[in-house]
């Protein structure tokens, strides 16, 4: 733990060569700062104009050219390469510039020039030292790639995560990460986009050092005079020279990465492994090859569409940081108290414990806390914490068999059974007790918040938190407004979300808020199918082609049927609207306590946790997709218009984060408007005639959205 | 005798107490037990310090018993108070002087208050006797030393061949812990000793821990613990709610078939007979007068007086009567003036001993210099609700328990005054005289 007086105190730790005693910038770039110490060792500061963070916008590498081009000139004793930045060294490319950039050419071009200027650094000839703290990600790890020694301080990060772009390294790093250290590692590391912590970082070889920022002098002085011994890739790595022990390989790696990403929809790792498996012959033609393949992939639809993925999620971000907006700046959540520790309260509670809150957790079953404690500490297991880091979340997690930390928390949030008279009385309860300014949040996701602020002295502390299923998990939370909310507590609310490291949706109280609501028509029309005879594995084989990450019948199951039959029935009597009736069978398996996942048995059996899936379905029917996917797109239209939530892009980010709405395909109101509303209005039309009311298209796609 | 230290200031500042609660007391069964010292410390102080609306960091500071402090938590205090969130700049400290050390925790606290020094303070205890580890005899350590420092492969095999496995038999450190020293006695042939020196029989310590048993065991059935023990929760997510060394079915019966342990075959003091090896950690809230006003605290009881005493080794299991009876001295009370008492059972033959000690004419002149004894303790008064027979004796914790107890069951019963105290191995003691408001 760090009080006050460490972290006034931290600040001095950062070695900053000749700029600690002088700090002030040498050099008339606008991005980097430049200055030799008594040694002649000269220290290159990253410094990112008008930004908290590095990223490689297009005048940086320009300076970046000036820069080494007057090094070149002038040869220092040595290069020390660091970021100004107190958080981390250089988080990667400026995806915001990828927007402007049309034609492969355009990329190609633009593309060759960065690495004219990363050649230039590796052609330096005086030793070069990239010293890294926090994160080193993408373009920014490339660019150490470039340098011959790297320092890592502990706590950094370095990570080549353009796979989740739909790309792959662009600036030499398919290359220089394959030739540093062993070849399968670093395509692991590139095929999963997953970061890698310091100690394993350095186990690879990725880092030479790990060193304190307090011995970091010496080291680089170790460094300069070549006392650091730096691992060779060795024998390992010499077997993948020979051209068919890399095809061999090279099958292995496409069948793990088609398990996770499908090759129709997500081309990028294909073209890295081809890359890896060709190498084109020389270290030169590789790069050429990356800089073909990395333009090709920018300029298809998937990596369009997973970019804009990338902007939702900083949209959404910024509403959390409540960005923009005029109000003073909410005053952070601390404490949390959690009322009801069954399956979502107790995941909401572990979770904000993981997220660093205070969190006290109250059910009226003491046992039932128990095991939320359980719960979270397996959720510490599976994401690798630390044996202290362990300890402190279960720590903050504070059972609270008296409900008392309903005085103390400055939000509390309900997650008992979904009755209306249940929720009022705890309500009753708890609002007194409350402390001055405290948020009172609920998590229902079927209760019109209208109707629970009924009977509150001070509704405008009150708000919906909707959390989604499984809590660690789903990035999405719905933060619900109601009449009578105040905007200090709407905005205090998304910041909260922000807090715990979640994306906030901002949607009114209607029926089934958003998410439910896109999400129950799709699922009611596969219970549809299944009750037509169609094989349960043939549904959700269509929804997995399109891109979902998982089919409706299986998502019902893992949701649990209660639950579903249960949103089902208050949307169908709220919205007045056509959702399928449930077929008897299944109110009977609901009845018979058959709910899904949850009891093993279901639509599916479960084993272990997954289902038992018959293989090679018959094939479903032709229009299965429309049916499947149409009712959703059409409730999210409805939504839209009666503005549920506030745009399109919201909806989008909202149904991916919330439901995993097969992301390259950019969102449902991405992909209707892709595919045109006017066709989807006929194809819904032509539906209704075959299958009932229930596909009457929605009013919204009489008239084609505006352009972007 | 009264030293200076001890003696009480003729003006001083009221010490109250505002709460307190403890862990379970959980039995060991052989393993380490799912709780380390701090974290029982921790689990049983988040609760008492959020039910009397405290923040965490306006303490004054932290003060804790423990006797077996484990490698991983040294300064348990300081940990606990960090784990706790009282913030980076809460001092913290732990005592231990023994069997008495969470008593002495409240003991300081009580002094520093008294004196002006602090206003509000976190004072406990916390033991995890299960926890308590296998260590190595002197010669594996010294074969240990050797082979490290053995370089090459010939001394290394040369060291090899000196390799005796009996010297790596471990030793139990528990039982060291638990052994005296100065005059190489275990705790329990000192009960030995006193038994005999007051002739406490065999049959009147069984019959002793029975209804410690009973007591314990209707306690728990009358909901009288529920404000006291505050439940564990292990990280399997398994709860811990009572004190699970209680045998509500004991029976004088079963009870004299046990063998004797510490001094066989002969001895009288069995397992049956002696308090529980356990875990648990308890705290209590000290507070000034000021701060009960600031933080607008209800305290339970003030803190009258207190008393250390010490006396030979053989016969620590005395040393309460002396502690006891200066209160009572320096209060001017006699035995009907004390409504409730907890004498910590250590074992059924020394509680039983230091009763007659107080009703015994020579041990009075000897050790009190009176001439009359006091009397007989009604057994009605003392040890009400059982004690270490029935529930266990975390060294480091019980202290603390039995005051913190004592104001729980005097509360219960409508009683006005008080008297905890316990038996401390080395030949110690501490009294705590308490008044309930």
């Amino acid at each position: 733990m760090t009080g006050k007086l460490y972290s006034a105190l931290k600040a001095r730790s950062v070695e900053l060569g000749p700029f600690k005693d002088a700090p002030a910038a040498t050099g008339h770039w606008k991005n980097w700062q430049l200055a030799r110490d008594a040694q002649g060792v000269a220290w290159l500061l990253m410094d990112k104009k008008d930004s908290s963070v590095n990223v490689l916008s297009e005048d940086l590498l320009q300076e970046l050219d000036e820069v080494l081009d007057s090094l070149h000139n002038d040869t220092p004793t040595a290069l020390v390469l660091r970021s100004a930045k107190p958080g981390s060294f250089c988080v990667g490319a400026d995806i915001k510039e990828f927007r402007h950039l049309n034609s492969e050419e355009e990329v190609a071009s633009k593309l060759g020039a960065a690495h004219a200027v990363a050649q230039k650094l590796v052609d330096l000839p005086c030793p070069t030292v990239a010293v890294i703290h926090g994160q080193a990600l993408g373009g920014g790890l490339e660019l150490a790639l470039c340098c011959d020694y790297r320092m890592a301080v502990p706590g950094s990060t370095v990570g080549l995560p353009e796979i989740m772009l739909g790309l792959h390294p662009g600036l030499g790093g398919t290359l220089r990460l394959c030739q540093l250290i062993d070849p399968l590692a670093a395509m692991t590391m590139m095929l999963t986009g997953k970061n890698t912590r310091d100690k394993k970082a350095k186990s690879l070889g990725i880092i030479d050092q790990l060193v304190e920022e307090r011995h970091l002098d010496n080291a680089i002085e170790a460094a300069i005079e070549g006392k650091i011994k730096q691992r060779k890739s060795g024998l390992r790595s010499s077997v993948f020279n020979i051209r068919w022990v890399r095809s061999l390989a090279a099958k292995k790696m496409r069948s793990q990465a088609a398990e996770k990403a499908p090759p129709q929809h997500y081309p990028a790792p294909e073209a890295l492994i081809t890359l890896w498996e060709e190498q084109g012959g020389s270290a030169r033609t590789w790069l050429q090859e990356e800089i073909t393949s990395f333009a090709h992939l920018m300029a298809t639809d998937t990596s369009r569409n997973l970019v804009r993925i990338f902007f939702l999620r900083e949209k959404m971000k910024a509403l959390a940081a409540n960005k923009g907006s005029d109000g003073p700046t909410p005053e952070p959540i601390r404490h949390v108290h959690v009322i009801g520790a069954g399956a979502m309260g107790g995941d909401i509670a572990g979770w904000c414990a993981v997220q660093g809150l205070r969190v006290t957790l109250f059910d009226m079953q003491a046992e039932t806390i128990a095991k939320a404690v359980g719960k979270t500490a397996d959720l510490c297991k599976k994401k690798h914490l630390s044996k202290a880091d362990t300890r402190d979340v279960l720590d903050r997690l504070i059972p609270d068999f008296h409900n008392i930390g309903v005085a103390q928390a400055d939000l509390v949030l309900e997650a008992v059974p979904e009755k209306i008279d249940i929720k009022h009385k705890v309500f009753a309860d708890i609002e007194p007790r409350m402390k001055p300014g405290a948020i009172l949040a609920t998590n229902t996701s079927s209760i019109p918040l209208e109707q629970l602020q009924e009977g509150l002295k001070d509704p405008s502390r009150m708000v919906g938190v909707h959390f989604f299923n499984p809590v660690a998990l789903m990035q999405l939370v719905e933060v619900v407004e109601h009449s009578k909310a105040s905007k200090e507590t709407l905005a205090r609310a998304r910041a909260f979300v922000g807090q715990i490291s979640r994306l906030p949706a901002p949607v009114t109280s209607a029926p089934g808020f958003l998410v439910n609501r896109a999400l129950t028509p799709y699922l009611m029309e596969a219970l549809v199918m299944l009750d037509e005879g169609m094989a349960a594995e043939s549904i959700d084989q269509v929804a997995l082609d399109f891109g979902m990450p998982m089919g409706p019948i299986e998502l019902a199951d893992q949701v649990g049927l209660d639950i579903c039959l249960g949103v089902a029935d208050m949307l169908r009597e709220r919205l007045d609207n056509d959702m399928p009736q449930t077929p008897g069978w299944l109110s009977k398996k609901v009845d018979n306590g058959e709910l899904g996942r949850k009891t093993d048995a279901g639509l599916y059996r479960w084993k272990d946790g997954k289902p038992d899936k018959k293989q090679d379905p018959p094939k479903a029917p032709e229009d299965t997709l429309d049916r499947l996917i149409l009712p959703m797109l059409n409730a999210c239209m409805a939504c839209l218009r009666e503005g549920v939530i506030q745009d399109a892009d919201l909806l989008d980010g909202a149904m991916i984060f919330g439901t995993g709405f097969a992301p390259f395909r950019g969102g449902p109101m991405h992909y209707a408007r892709n595919r045109g509303y006017s066709d989807v209005k006929a194809s819904l039309q032509s539906l209704e005639q075959l299958h009932g009311e229930r596909f009457a298209p929605d009013s919204g796609w009489e008239k084609e959205p505006d352009d972007d | 005798m009264v030293s200076q230290s001890q003696s009480q200031p003729a003006e001083h500042r009221p010490v109250y107490i505002v709460d307190g609660a403890r862990t379970p007391f959980l039995k060991a069964r052989g393993r380490p037990g799912p709780f380390t010292p701090v974290d029982l410390a921790v689990q049983c102080g988040r609760p008492l310090i959020m039910r009397n609306n405290l923040s965490p960091d306006v303490f004054d500071q932290v003060i804790l018993g423990c006797v077996n402090v484990i490698s991983e938590e040294m300064n348990p205090a300081r940990v606990a108070a960090l784990r706790l969130g009282m913030g980076e700049a809460m001092p913290a400290f732990t005592v231990q002087i023994n069997c008495g050390s969470g008593m002495q925790s409240i003991d300081t606290a009580y002094k520093y208050i008294r004196d002006g020094g602090a206003d509000l303070i976190l004072a406990g205890g916390a033991e995890a006797l299960s926890h308590s580890p296998l260590l190595l005899q002197q010669n594996a350590v010294n074969w240990l030393a050797d082979f490290q420092r053995a370089k090459g492969i010939g001394s290394r095999l040369g060291s090899l061949t000196r390799f005796r496995p009996a010297d790596f038999k471990p030793v139990i450190g528990l039982e060291r812990g638990l052994t005296d020293p100065i005059v190489e006695l275990n705790m329990g042939q000192t009960a030995e000793v006193i038994g005999q020196l007051f002739n406490v029989t065999r049959a009147q310590a069984d019959e002793y821990a029975v209804s410690s048993h009973h007591r314990l065991a209707r306690a728990q059935k009358e909901g009288w613990l529920e404000n006291e023990v505050v439940p564990l929760i292990s990280r399997d997510g398994k709860m811990y709610t009572s004190d699970d060394g209680v045998r509500p079915d004991s029976s004088v019966e079963h009870l004299s078939t046990l063998k004797p342990v510490f001094e066989r075959p002969y001895g009288k003091v069995t397992a049956g007979n002696s308090s529980q090896i356990t875990d648990g950690a308890s705290w209590v809230i000290l507070a000034s007068e000021e701060a009960v006003k600031k933080y607008k605290l209800e305290p339970r009881a003030v803190i009258a007086d207190s008393y250390w005493s010490a006396l030979d080794p053989e016969i620590m299991g005395l040393a309460p009567v002396l502690s006891a009876s200066e209160l009572l001295k320096r209060g001017k009370f006699s035995l009907e003036d004390i409504d409730l008492w907890e004498l910590n059972e250590a074992f059924a033959t020394q509680v039983l001993a230091c009763l007659a000690a107080w009703d015994d004419a020579d041990f009075s002149r000897l050790a009190l210099g009176r001439d009359e004894p006091y009397g007989r303790i009604d057994r009605e008064k003392l040890n009400v609700d059982g004690g270490a027979v029935s529930l266990g004796h975390p060294v480091g914790t019980s202290g603390n328990r039995i005051v913190l107890h004592l104001i729980n069951a005097m509360h219960r019963q409508g009683l006005k005054r008080g008297i905890a105290t316990e038996c401390i191995g080395g030949g110690q003691s501490g009294a705590m005289l308490i008044e309930t408001l």
